[in-house]
């Protein structure tokens, strides 16, 4: 209902969701680009519409498998172990909601889920996910940058940082039933991190809406930092003039960082950062600079000592 | 059936078939593809955290023993024990095969040594495993004999040491979420202390048991 096709296109006609998630490997065995103008028109468009000058940077890495991506899961608010967001988050209700983006804003705004999706068409973006546990996905988001979101409300010349809020509500989530972090969850970005191009609130995966466990119904993400800075399911985006007080900096200071992006040379205390395992590969691999991102945001940090800022 | 007999026959047998519970288990996963999305941290996991286990029910069996008055739960230590160090031994081998095959590094003795002293969790837990060798080669009859009972018990009290370095090493690599190591250190706390205060009374009142590890 919300991600149309056009009904132009015969059944028949329509790519089979396995041929399109393996379309490199097809097209590469094809050899042609006939083929991809074929597939091009076969796909649902909205799917393929990307901005841009966006490098894809998942295009040359498989993406993870849908089932790895949806029960491998930090989701704290359903539980601590992997696999409890995946059993426990059906318990949150994702309509109605309402996002509420206010705090050095001109034009403060809520704005309804569906809102959302309406004003702000989602694309596909894929990702590198790398986790502060030394684990990675490559993730098809489906989601629009939180640029054109922040140009709505517009910041005032006092915003230089923009904090994310997670919903509270034991009822629903019930890893809120015990006190393992302070809730709600909350993250935080420079005010230029939020407005960077790759940085986008994601509404789905997989050319799907958001399962629950990912962050449903809508959640930040941001490719060149460790997973957490990304916020799930939420409430609150505030614009704001102090650096956020963000939940696992305030938790453990000396092993997360405000800024929390990847960076192979600095270690965690207590493991290394140097590599990581893809979720579906045996074998660790290198962690790249800023997961692979650093030629579109070192840039942001060219006077930093990233030793320091972690 | 006597008290000794109940033992042999029904316990010792329940306790075999547990302990190697989580072995088949984890081996029936492994051939049905079923470990989940990142397979050598459920290895690793399964495997520590059940050696943990047994480990503690392990030092579980004397405070038992001497409250029950039973005997032949004495020779239940032994086995519970070496199974715990086998769990402990796979739970090993997956971090050894870790660092080197699956490094992406290839074998690296440096980076291997780097890990080890570098992360306190690491130095704690393979310091855990490293006292339990000696325990192992030990557990025999013959190795009784040749050191005297006394100065066997006193080297088999490592067990206390392995232990705790083994609950510090769960408690020192969570990251938020200290529940199920707490739980570990509580029940360890408990056992211990069933040592410390039942110690003294046994020597002056009871007459002197039946020690498990002659009759195992």
């Amino acid at each position: 209902m919300l991600i149309r096709r056009p009904d132009d296109i015969p059944a028949r006609e329509i790519t089979r969701e396995e041929d399109y998630w393996n379309r490199r490997r097809f097209m590469g065995a094809a050899g042609s680009l006939a083929a991809g103008a074929v597939l091009g028109l076969a796909v649902p468009g909205r799917l393929l519409a990307r901005s841009p000058g966006l490098r894809r940077p998942g295009q040359e890495e498989e993406l993870t498998p849908l089932e790895d991506v949806i029960t491998y899961n930090n989701f704290y608010e359903f539980g601590t172990g992997k696999d409890d967001p995946a059993r426990h988050a059906h318990q949150l209700r994702t309509r109605p909601w309402a996002l509420e983006v206010d705090g050095e804003v001109h034009a403060p705004q809520t704005f309804g889920i569906e809102d959302l999706w309406r004003r702000f068409p989602p694309e596909e973006r894929v990702y590198r996910l790398r986790c502060v546990e030394a684990w990675s996905m490559v993730i098809p988001w489906f989601g629009f940058s939180l640029k054109d979101l922040l140009d709505v409300v517009q910041p005032t010349s006092h915003a230089r940082f923009v904090e994310f809020t997670t919903l509270v509500d034991p009822e629903q989530m019930p890893g809120q039933r015990r006190d393992i972090l302070p809730w709600p969850y909350v993250e935080g970005l420079r005010l230029d991190e939020a407005l960077h191009p790759l940085t986008i609130l994601a509404l789905g995966l997989y050319g799907k809406a958001l399962p629950n466990q990912n962050g449903a119904p809508v959640r930040l993400v941001v490719p060149w930092k460790y997973g957490f800075k990304s916020g799930k399911s939420l409430v609150r985006i505030r614009v704001t003039r102090e650096q956020p007080r963000t939940t696992w900096n305030v938790v453990a200071p000396r092993e997360y960082g405000f800024y929390a992006n990847v960076n192979p040379e600095v270690d965690h205390p207590r493991w290394s950062q140097a590599r990581e395992r893809r979720i579906g590969e045996l074998r660790r691999r290198p962690t790249l600079m800023f997961n692979g991102y650093a030629d579109q945001v070192a840039s942001l940090y060219a006077d930093m000592d990233l030793r320091r800022y972690y | 059936m006597t008290q000794g007999q109940v033992v042999r026959r029904l316990v010792k047998p329940a306790v075999f078939v547990g302990a190697l519970g989580p072995l088949v288990v984890l081996l029936l996963d492994t051939a049905a593809g079923d470990l989940g999305a990142n397979p050598v941290e459920t290895v690793t996991h399964r495997t520590g955290f059940t050696a943990l286990t047994l480990l503690m029910i392990t030092l579980a069996v004397t405070p038992l023993r001497r409250m029950s008055g039973i005997g032949a739960l004495a020779t239940l230590r032994r086995p519970i024990g070496l199974f715990a160090f086998f769990y402990a031994t796979l739970h090993f081998l997956t971090y050894a095969v870790d660092q080197t095959y699956l490094s992406g590094l290839g074998v690296s003795p440096a980076a291997i040594v780097e890990d080890v002293v570098e992360r306190p969790y690491i130095t704690v837990g393979l310091t855990a495993f490293v006292l339990l060798i000696p325990l192992a080669v030990t557990s025999t009859k013959r190795w009784i004999k040749r050191l005297g009972a006394k100065r066997w018990q006193r080297v088999h009290r490592l067990v206390y040491v392995a232990a705790i370095l083994g609950v510090l090493h769960f408690l020192w690599l969570v990251k938020a979420d200290l529940f199920q190591p707490l739980v570990f250190a509580a029940v360890l706390a408990v056992l211990l202390g069933a040592r410390v205060l039942s110690k003294p009374r046994e020597r002056r009142t009871s007459p002197p048991q039946p020690r498990g590890f002659t009759s195992a």
